[in-house]
């Protein structure tokens, strides 16, 4: 597979530019949640002694900036009955992993898809595809039309499931 | 694993999960902006996010953070952890404030955990003291590439 030159994901390792400190205390103010009621933002002002305008200006800066992925509902999978959590993981060949790789995260029943680095001999896959499923069953299905895709350039895969859930914590910044 | 019967979820509850997954307006009211797409009022759509905070299909509201792109270290690691020593371990490795989330999984490397650090640096110092605590290897599987779609799974 011949991977033309498309326009990436900036990865993780490129450096980031420093947070402003009153972005900061606004993310450590609404990292567990919006406010629920009528005017969130006016909440969040009065909290962080910014105005209600200032609070909607900065949250849509950091939309814009990719700090922010998205302001929504986040979904508890368990509670929604997709409880069969499997880590998909494969061998793909170095040439076709990126373009594989957005193929792969673009299919419906994948959350998130990442490529790793191998650590051979004990760990030789490089991509990470996380299937979300109601079933054993059905996440093997969709294992199976991920390798479909993948055919060839994937050498080897793997899945792994969650037997337990030893600490969740969410993300925490001190503001 | 966690067994538990989902709870129950009327039409407008998945509309509201489905629709709502981004895309929360950044207007004065938002709630009150959004509520008539559901046939429902400001009060009753807070109302309603808050029983589905509470009863915990939402994990959350609000917004979802990059979390690399907020200047910290984030790591994937795995451990080969004997049986016998699997929750003395867990015990241990959970105990840095530093890991978010730890799964025990079914393979060989049974102990999958993720450390998110405020400084980058952190990170490799938080998994060498893991290794020296647990005198065991710890594999570093950080994020090279990131094939990301929103998630986006139906209600």
């Amino acid at each position: 597979m011949t991977a033309a030159p498309q326009r990436q994901e900036r990865a993780s390792t490129e450096p980031v530019e420093p947070i402003d400190p009153i972005d900061r205390r606004l993310i450590a103010a609404t990292q567990s949640g919006l406010p629920l009621v009528p005017r969130p933002y006016r909440a969040l002002a009065d909290g962080l002694g910014l105005s209600e305008r200032e609070v909607a200006a900065r949250l849509g800066a950091l939309l814009e900036a990719g700090i922010i992925r998205r302001i929504g509902a986040v979904p508890n999978h368990y509670a929604l009955g997709y409880s069969a959590n499997g880590m998909s993981v494969w061998d793909i060949d170095d040439e076709a992993v990126s373009a594989l790789g957005r193929r792969i995260g673009a299919l419906d029943f994948v959350t998130h898809c990442y490529r790793r680095p191998r650590r051979p001999p004990v760990w030789p896959y490089n991509l990470f595809a996380m299937v979300h499923a109601r079933s054993r069953d059905e996440v093997a299905d969709h294992v199976a039309r991920i390798a479909a895709l993948a055919g060839t350039a994937a050498r080897a895969h793997d899945v792994l499931y969650s037997t337990r859930i030893l600490k969740k914590t969410g993300l925490r910044l001190t503001g | 694993m966690e067994t538990r019967t989902p709870p129950r979820l009327d039409a407008i509850d998945r509309q509201i999960i489905n629709d709502l997954h981004g895309g929360f307006p950044l207007s004065e009211r938002p709630f009150a902006a959004l509520a008539p797409g559901f046939g429902l009022t400001e009060e009753a759509l807070i109302a309603r996010l808050e029983r589905l905070l509470q009863d915990r299909v939402l994990s959350r509201f609000g917004p979802l953070f990059h979390a690399e792109r907020l200047g910290g270290g984030l790591t994937l690691a795995a451990m080969q952890v004997p049986a016998a020593r699997f929750e003395a371990v867990a015990e241990i490795v959970n105990g840095f404030p530093e890991v978010a989330h730890n799964y025990a999984r079914d393979h060989a490397l049974n102990m999958w955990f993720v450390v998110a650090t405020e400084k980058p640096e952190r990170v490799a110092e938080v998994l060498q003291e893991i290794e020296q605590a647990t005198d065991l290897e710890v594999l570093n599987l950080p994020k090279e590439e990131e094939y990301f779609l929103e998630l986006r799974l139906q209600a």
